[in-house]
């Protein structure tokens, strides 16, 4: 493996600027599960490894008790969100897409936060996210910005991150009642294996019935980057959510999506099973919110 | 460039040692140590014959760097044995003909050692959960759960 130099740092500050100082001869690393497999791959070749692991701070999950809304730092594992019985009753949509990353002992190691800035189109922690309007806090020499989750990316391995800028939080906010989502990691195997596509529906319903008053449909390996299928989401805002509706709205959905023939599968075998999915994932909500009004 | 410096306690010995940084888990555990229970098959994090507990957790160590593990607990095959008693884990495998060419073994141990730490009284849909990042090329996995299972904390169980 190639040589480099492994330097710790304990605060933002001090990650921010030691990357500084060395360039784009440095990377950070948090769990390290995409970072080294490039590094031996000699995709990447740093000179500089910062290690964010010992940042602290930046590796929990709360809910801001004013606001409602749920943070969870970017040094959060897969693991610990899988196992948060907060994360499983109130965002099972989460749950979903974490429980089936890598395999226990990947989860145990890997980030929420290294799986968003490493940016792959299949990242499955990301579609939930995007599904759930959440955005990221972002720090970096100049101060904290935010950016919504879904104008984060900007290509393959490319996201709006600039001059060793660290990704500190994810922040969804708080979610209307009668609102279920559920994720579906489509693939040939149920365990290490990446998407052959991902579909995340989150759907919200009125009052006392099944009319959808909003609806968000997210993709991942159906674009260069995660993307939302926004006319499928027009598509369904008004209307009862049914079998049928649903699966009018796969149909949009698989028509909005840019799959494309790769090793793992053909576009047309991804366009038809977005269009499944996405039905599938919508009754699952349905389930959900049922599921919820009898607690 | 030059090596740093390293404290880890490893099957709960204390070693200070000075590393490479771009030396892994596994080269450390395997060239240094001398614990080859180990094994690097793809290198790459899929197989899971690198498996050992990282404070009590299974990890894989070929995609840890050795420098990240500072200051934590490792277990090894090597140190599941207790003054020269098998684990009943061990035994299990043993007796349950879960070991062909044994290359896979011991992650799979570590795995599941990690696992029934966590959760005692696991089913068997669990086990084949916990297990599902190893690749065995002999067993069919079906012996290695069958051994798994035998030594599942039962006495909680609802009747
Ligand atoms: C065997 C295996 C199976 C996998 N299976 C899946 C899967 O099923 N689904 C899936 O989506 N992914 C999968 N992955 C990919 C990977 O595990 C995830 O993307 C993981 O979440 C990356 O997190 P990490 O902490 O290991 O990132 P690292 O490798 O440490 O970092 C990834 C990138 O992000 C940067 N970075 C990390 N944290 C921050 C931060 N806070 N701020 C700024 N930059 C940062 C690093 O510089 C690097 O460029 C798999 C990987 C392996 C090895
Ligand atoms: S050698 Fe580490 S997972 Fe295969
Ligand atoms: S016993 Fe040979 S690989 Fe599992």
């Amino acid at each position: 493996m190639k040589k480099f130099k492994y330097l710790i740092s304990k605060t933002l500050d001090e990650a921010v600027s030691l990357y500084q100082s060395h360039g784009d001869s440095a990377m950070y690393v948090a769990g390290g599960t995409d970072v080294m497999v490039k590094i031996k791959s000699g995709k990447v070749t740093p000179d500089y490894l910062i290690s964010l692991t010992h940042v602290g701070r930046n590796s929990e999950i709360r809910i801001n008790p004013e606001t409602g809304t749920l943070h969870v730092g970017g040094l959060v594992t897969h693991r610990t969100l899988e196992m948060s019985p907060l994360i499983k009753l109130q965002y099972p949509i989460i749950h979903d897409a974490v429980q089936r990353i890598g395999s226990t002992q990947v989860r145990n190691v890997a980030t929420i936060g290294g799986n968003l800035v490493n940016a792959v189109p299949s990242a499955d922690g990301a579609i939930p996210l995007i599904a759930l309007d959440a955005y990221v806090n972002i720090y970096g020499s100049a101060g904290e910005h935010s950016v919504d989750l879904i104008h984060f990316f900007e290509g393959p391995g490319q996201t709006v991150l600039m001059n060793g800028e660290i990704l500190t939080e994810i922040v969804v906010p708080k979610q209307p009642p009668r609102t279920g989502g559920a994720y579906q990691k489509f693939g040939r195997r149920a365990a290490m294996e990446l998407p052959l596509i991902g579909v995340g529906v989150l759907i919200t319903l009125e009052e006392d019935s099944n009319r959808c008053v909003r609806a968000r449909i997210a993709l991942g390996v159906a674009a260069p980057t995660p993307i939302r299928t926004l006319g499928a989401e027009r598509y369904l805002v008004g209307k009862e959510i049914n079998e049928d509706t649903l699966n009018e709205a796969g149909k949009l959905a698989a028509e909005e999506s840019r799959v494309r023939d790769s090793i793992r599968g053909l576009a047309w075998y991804r366009r038809e099973m977005v269009a499944v999915s996405v039905q599938r994932m919508g009754l699952t909500c349905l389930q959900r919110i049922n599921q919820l009004k009898a607690k | 460039m030059s090596k740093q410096s390293l404290e880890i306690i490893v099957n709960g010995e204390n070693y200070f040692l000075a590393v490479e940084p771009n030396c892994t888990l596994m080269e450390l555990l395997r060239d240094d140590l001398e614990l080859t229970g180990a094994k690097e098959g793809c290198g790459e994090g899929v197989c899971g014959s690198c498996t050992v507990l990282m404070d009590g957790k299974p990890i894989r160590s070929c995609l840890t760097l050795a420098l990240e593990a500072s200051g934590s607990h490792i277990t090894t095959v090597e140190g599941l044995a207790q003054h020269g008693d098998l684990d009943p884990l061990q035994q299990a495998f043993i007796d349950h003909g879960a070991v062909q060419c044994g290359f896979c073994t011991s992650g799979m141990l570590m795995s599941a050692k990690g696992f029934l730490l966590e959760n005692p009284h696991a089913g068997k849909k669990e086990i084949r959960n916990a297990l599902s990042g190893h690749i065995c090329r002999c067993t069919g996995y079906t012996k290695i759960v069958e051994a798994v299972e035998s030594v599942v904390d039962r006495s909680q169980e609802k009747r």
